[in-house]
């Protein structure tokens, strides 16, 4: 075979790649194990894991799913990876999809959505690709991106769009609020720009502007891309209705519905956009439709945009979706309806609130901002979060996420967030715990 | 055959011309690019102001089985877009060379013209690729 295609050695197919890149050695890999060896090792090391009180958010959120969810996501007929091409033998699934589409396009107030993208930090760097497309007035490739959007998904964005000629430009905080600085933004005017992103609630779980920012941007022929919490959203305005004309494009993680932490993924991401764009949205679409006789039929639908029709010039190259996680995510919300969804997002407010005044009744503990916020807040700590967090966990709690390595202009900073899964004993041990151990950390110098 | 009517000119794109009376450029795709993409469900004109390039993608038509870029024949400011096509694409299947023109460019060099093809040397573009 090597004969027939002109080359001596397999060694020689790989020329294309660097010599520097072909090192890579799998010593690391150690020989196999048994089945019972490996189900032994497994067991260890998810014992490991306890079962602390997680106070720890930052993009990924510890609700109670209901014991329904996975018991009906993962019955055969819906227990698949993907999004279906062959309609006439996946009905049931693309009506699935078709429900999810219309759930996530009601809770975000906007036309259409697809069919789920791979989580939430690449549903923003496609919307950023997709604002670009978009905005054919700002001849622009410039995206202003504030600093109050979680600093992971930013990276992500970076990583996903540099080479594309992209500018990410960043906009600061106002300091005493943790938000979009107004007096920043308005520096940006003096040049086009295609998008502003607004996340909402921001990653400090505070609540931005989002009427003036909306407005501020479209008058300027810049898109809004609202980058939501979709369980804030069952009690926040809708992107699709921010200021007098609403965003163009949300997006956000689609763990909060349903899906378990599991450390860190498989999770899903969320978009949905506005009539006008709805052929720039990436992904796969399921449209309703009749048969020849009349009856209903789901199908994909807008097909034209995607890289099988488009080639290079496909909205996306990312082609498949989480259709598994989406399962689950709309029998979650289905099982919740309008109301139950609400009730998950005030009850989590409710125990942040408290939360919040027991821990800031510590000495030395301190809200960073002011202002509103849905289930997240920063909290100033005396001494630096990542001395504190190990001792919690010793406790039996898992206290937050360290804002120092990020954002160290604040000085020691910790992320906390109680969803409704915490109960007032948990923040009492969490309050208890944390008093105990800044009371131990202070005595030498109180000394 | 297609119908390559002898008064326009042609790009190896297949985009169609014709030199208004006002010496506007009128733009198309030729019949022979409808009849390949088939049935039109989407046409995207650009936006009127816009200053285009010689080769430059400004418009998308999008059939049931392709979407295809539709490029400026000559560079110019589109000074009008054919919005009729928002809700019936298929007007470019129907009448390709009237009623479904999809922009009109205010040329910026005449000159340019004259780089395009002839109704002959188009149809042995099309032959070639027959």
């Amino acid at each position: 075979m090597l004969d027939a295609i002109g080359v001596e050695r397999i060694e020689d197919l790989f020329d294309e790649i660097p010599d520097s890149l072909r090192q890579a050695s799998i010593e690391a890999v150690p020989s196999g194990m048994s089945e019972m060896e490996v189900a032994q090792l497994m067991r260890r090391r998810a014992a490991r894991d306890e079962q602390p009180a997680c106070f720890l958010g930052a993009g990924a959120y510890d609700h109670h799913v209901p014991a329904a969810v996975w018991e009906i996501t993962t019955r055969g007929e819906y227990y698949s990876a993907y999004t279906p091409y062959q309609a006439e033998a996946s009905q049931g699934t693309l009506q699935l999809l078709y429900e999810f589409q219309t759930m996530m396009s009601e809770l975000t107030g906007l036309y259409a959505s697809n069919a789920s993208l791979y989580d939430g930090a690449t549903a923003l760097a496609e919307s950023v690709l997709m604002a670009v497309r978009a905005n054919r007035k700002a001849k622009s490739k410039r995206i202003l991106m504030p600093r109050s959007v979680h600093p992971y998904y930013r990276r992500v964005v970076e990583t996903i769009v540099a080479n594309q000629g992209i500018d990410l430009v960043e906009v600061p905080l106002e300091d005493s609020v943790g938000r979009i600085d107004p007096e920043a933004l308005a520096q940006q005017e003096e040049e086009p720009f295609a998008a502003l992103v607004v996340p909402q609630p921001n990653f400090f779980g505070a609540l931005e502007e989002v009427d003036r920012l909306t407005d501020w941007a479209h008058e300027r022929n810049a898109l809004v891309i609202g980058l939501c919490n979709p369980v804030a959203l069952a009690l926040l305005t809708p992107p699709g209705e921010w200021g007098s004309t609403g965003a163009d494009i949300a997006c956000g993680e689609g763990q909060p519905l349903g899906i378990p932490l599991s450390s860190g993924g498989p999770y899903f991401g969320y978009m949905t956009t506005r009539k006008d764009y709805v052929r720039q949205l990436p992904g796969r679409i399921v449209g309703r439709t009749v048969d020849a006789d009349g009856r209903t039929g789901y199908t994909l639908t807008l097909q034209a945009r995607e890289q099988h029709i488009r080639r290079s010039k496909a909205t996306s190259n990312i082609c498949t979706n989480q259709g598994l996680m989406v399962t689950a995510a709309t029998i979650h919300l289905a099982l919740l309806g309008a109301e139950g969804l609400a009730r998950v997002a005030a009850v989590s407010h409710e125990r942040t609130r408290e939360l919040v005044q027991k821990l800031t009744a510590i000495d030395g503990v301190e809200r960073l901002f002011d202002g509103p916020f849905f289930h997240e807040v920063p909290l100033r700590l005396p001494v630096p979060a990542r001395e504190v967090l190990p001792a919690l966990a010793d406790r039996g709690v898992l206290g937050g996420f360290d804002l120092g390595e990020a954002f160290p202009e604040w000085g020691p900073a910790l992320l906390v967030c109680a969803t409704e899964t915490r109960t007032s004993e948990e923040i009492d041990q969490f309050a208890a715990a944390l008093a105990e151990i800044l009371e131990k950390a202070g005595q030498p110098a109180s000394a | 055959m297609s119908q390559i009517p002898e008064d326009l000119k042609y790009t190896r794109n297949h985009e169609w011309v014709r030199v208004e009376a006002d010496g506007s450029a009128t733009v198309g795709i030729t019949e022979h690019a409808q009849e390949s993409l088939g049935d039109l469900v989407f046409v995207e004109p650009p936006e009127v102001g816009t200053q285009v390039q010689p080769e430059e993608a400004c418009a998308v038509v999008e059939s049931v089985k392709a979407a295809s870029d539709v490029y400026a024949p000559i560079s110019g400011e589109v000074t009008e877009s054919n919005d009729e096509l928002a809700d019936s694409p298929e007007t470019v299947n129907n009448d390709p060379y009237g009623e479904g023109w999809i922009f009109r460019v205010q040329p910026a060099d005449t000159g340019e013209l004259d780089n395009l093809l002839d109704a002959s040397a188009y149809q042995e573009l099309v032959a070639e690729e027959d």
